[in-house]
């Protein structure tokens, strides 16, 4: 099944989606329309072009590869299956994200994995192939986020303020040296071989979904990043310098 | 009970609006903004930033949409080229008695508009090419710039239903209440080129929305699109009062544009310097900086401590020759910038620079507070047409 969406709006496009009949549903000439594939699932959608804002929210059970850039809240709060976008994406990507998967290729933009959570075998993971920008993780409570820095010019690829607010879940950073200003709160090791085990399926599965080099990945070092239990938050609006 | 709270408020406002203006009402927005540059002075279709915006459309609510353009008057290039918006006649014959008292008048006329079902409860609507009468300007020490800012403002704040909305050299600016695509049809953009336009379809949230508080806010040639809220507005108010501004819209993005016309044009900052006060880093930041650097981040920071903008914004100024696009440092609005041979894009979305652009030589989103800046080429006047 094939939708053209040149001209369409979000609400027309998402009905044609969710009317195709099979599984496979092909989408040219995404330009902006939001919400695609929102709780969706059942199927399984190959984009091209520039989806909207908050591609695959609520995402339950889908997959979604893009071919192409991906805009502001790729799967927010997704719930279970797995979101593909071989290009960069935007801002609070996969924010407040329950469970699933989603790899990027390329960048992402602030806030990545913004407040994801998990329960029992709902256990989210995030997968930034470059780098990503600031505030990483802020408040993660669950789900493991994987920023591997490939082509990224920075030495350290994630920005400021990264796992602010953290008190679950891990961030795996491939880096040689930890954030400048990496918090108090948090605490780091470098990845011995049962923490890489631990994301070695996460890694074939980027590799292969994008034709990257997983050897040369996982030749360099690793940061495993985890809440520091020990110095909980006390006082999370008053001043704490 | 927040989001119920505004809902109400909202209604309120739909049912009041004919009579509350700016800044009489608060609603707490989405909004977007665009621009296109040609940094080889290439003149660029008014359709071009029209189709950018309207991919847009659903951020905006339909209560104001508005553009740029500059390079537009070439055959004007010289003169002062003022809109005017007038809610009557009288208006209008005052604030014409002011301008012919300071002004030579080269030529005016209504601008041109479209009657179209989507735009309605139009101003009178006119243009004005004009230049300082010589003995006025001489008489009142100023430099020709500094004069035409006071006049304008003087209009503004003095003449009841006269507001000059833009002021600059061969730019101009061009407003209305309703969504941006109908915006520019009716001002009919497709018959205007320049070298550099910027867009902005707005969701008022925080006021009802009319035509002179629409986007883009301008003072001589500095023009301001902005999608965001700034919280440190009245902080930011009342440090330009001191210096001659006065905020008359009541609207939070007009201050900027006069923080930028004064840090720009009467304290000489660079561009990159009035980003660093407008979008200041961090302290925990500067402290990390090399040692020439954080003084002078700091030395800004500290001099200027009222005109850091705090709140969510995007903003793209606009100004003689080019364009400067901007973050809050908290990053905490979308924006991408493309470029493509000559061509610069900024937009809140990359959907709205592939619309106009389906191939990109390279595509990026430039970090908070990182002031992003493009201009004509050297030698490149943007007046070829």
């Amino acid at each position: 099944m094939m939708i053209d969406a040149k001209n369409l709006h979000f609400k027309a496009l998402n009905e044609r989606i969710n009317e195709a009949a099979g599984e496979q549903v092909v989408v040219r000439n995404c330009c902006g329309q939001r919400y695609i594939a929102s709780g969706l699932s059942g199927k399984r959608l190959e984009l091209y072009g520039t989806p909207g804002n908050a591609l695959g929210a609520y995402l339950d059970g889908s997959t979604i590869l893009l071919h192409g850039n991906a805009q502001e809240a790729v799967g927010d709060t997704m719930n279970a299956g797995e979101i593909d976008i071989d290009g960069m994406a935007g801002d609070a990507t996969g924010y407040a994200m329950r469970g699933g998967s989603i790899f990027i290729h390329g960048n992402v933009g602030y806030r990545a994995g913004i407040h994801m959570k998990e329960y029992q075998d709902k256990k989210p993971l995030l997968v930034v192939g470059g780098a990503a920008g600031s505030f990483l993780g802020e408040y993660q409570a669950g789900g493991t986020i994987i920023v591997l820095g490939l082509h990224a010019a920075e030495r350290v690829p994630v920005g400021n303020f990264c796992g602010t607010g953290m008190h679950g879940g891990v961030i795996y950073l491939r880096a040689e040296s930890l954030p400048v200003d990496f918090s108090e709160r948090l605490l780091s090791k470098k990845a011995e071989q049962a923490d890489l085990e631990a994301i070695m399926p996460a890694l074939r599965r980027f590799c292969s979904l994008f034709h990257e080099d997983l050897e040369a990945i996982t030749a360099r070092n690793f940061y495993v990043i985890r809440p520091n239990t020990n110095n909980p938050y006390k006082q999370l609006y008053a001043a704490e310098s | 009970m927040r989001r119920l709270y505004y809902g109400h408020l909202f209604y309120f406002i739909r049912k009041w609006s004919f009579v509350l203006k700016e800044g009489q009402v608060r609603i707490p927005s989405g909004c977007a903004i665009s621009g296109i540059f040609s940094k080889k002075g290439n003149l660029i279709c008014g359709d071009q930033i029209v189709k950018s915006i309207s991919v847009m459309h659903d951020r905006s609510n339909g209560l104001g949409g508005g553009f740029a353009g500059y390079g537009i008057y070439p055959e004007y290039k010289d003169y002062y080229a003022f809109h005017v918006f007038y809610d009557d006649t009288e208006a209008k014959q005052a604030c014409e008695k002011f301008l012919e008292r300071h002004f030579d008048i080269i030529n005016l006329s209504k601008i041109p508009t479209k009657k179209i079902p989507a735009i309605t409860d139009e101003p009178l609507i006119w243009r004005y090419f004009v230049t300082p009468l010589p003995h006025k300007l001489s008489d009142s020490q100023l430099d020709e710039r500094e004069f035409v800012a006071r006049c304008v403002i003087r209009v503004n704040t003095q003449i009841t239903g006269a507001y000059i909305f833009s002021s600059g050299k061969n730019m101009g600016v061009f407003k209305a209440v309703g969504y941006p695509e109908d915006v520019g049809s009716f001002y009919r953009l497709d018959e205007y080129a320049g070298y550099s336009w910027t867009a902005h379809g707005r969701y008022p949230t925080n006021t009802p929305g009319w035509w002179g508080g629409a986007h883009p806010f301008a003072m001589l040639d500095y023009s301001i699109v902005h999608n965001g809220e700034i919280s440190s507005y009245d902080a930011n108010r009342r440090w330009v009062e001191m210096f001659g501004y006065r905020c008359t819209l009541l609207t939070d993005t007009e201050v900027i544009t006069y923080i930028f016309d004064y840090l720009i044009r009467k304290q000489g900052l660079t561009l990159e310097e009035a980003a660093h006060v407008v979008a200041a880093p961090f302290w925990s930041t500067i402290e990390r900086k090399p040692p020439q650097e954080r003084e002078q981040l700091t030395y800004l920071r500290k001099v200027f401590s009222s005109l850091l903008v705090t709140g969510p914004f995007s903003i793209i100024l606009g100004f003689e020759g080019g364009l400067m696009a901007l973050n809050d440092r908290l990053k905490l609005r979308s924006m991408v910038v493309a470029e493509k041979e000559d061509r610069f894009f900024i937009a809140s979305e990359e959907s709205a620079i592939r619309i106009i652009q389906p191939e990109l030589d390279r595509i990026w989103a430039p970090r908070g507070g990182e002031p992003v800046i493009v201009q004509l080429e050297h030698g490149q006047g943007g007046e070829q047409a």
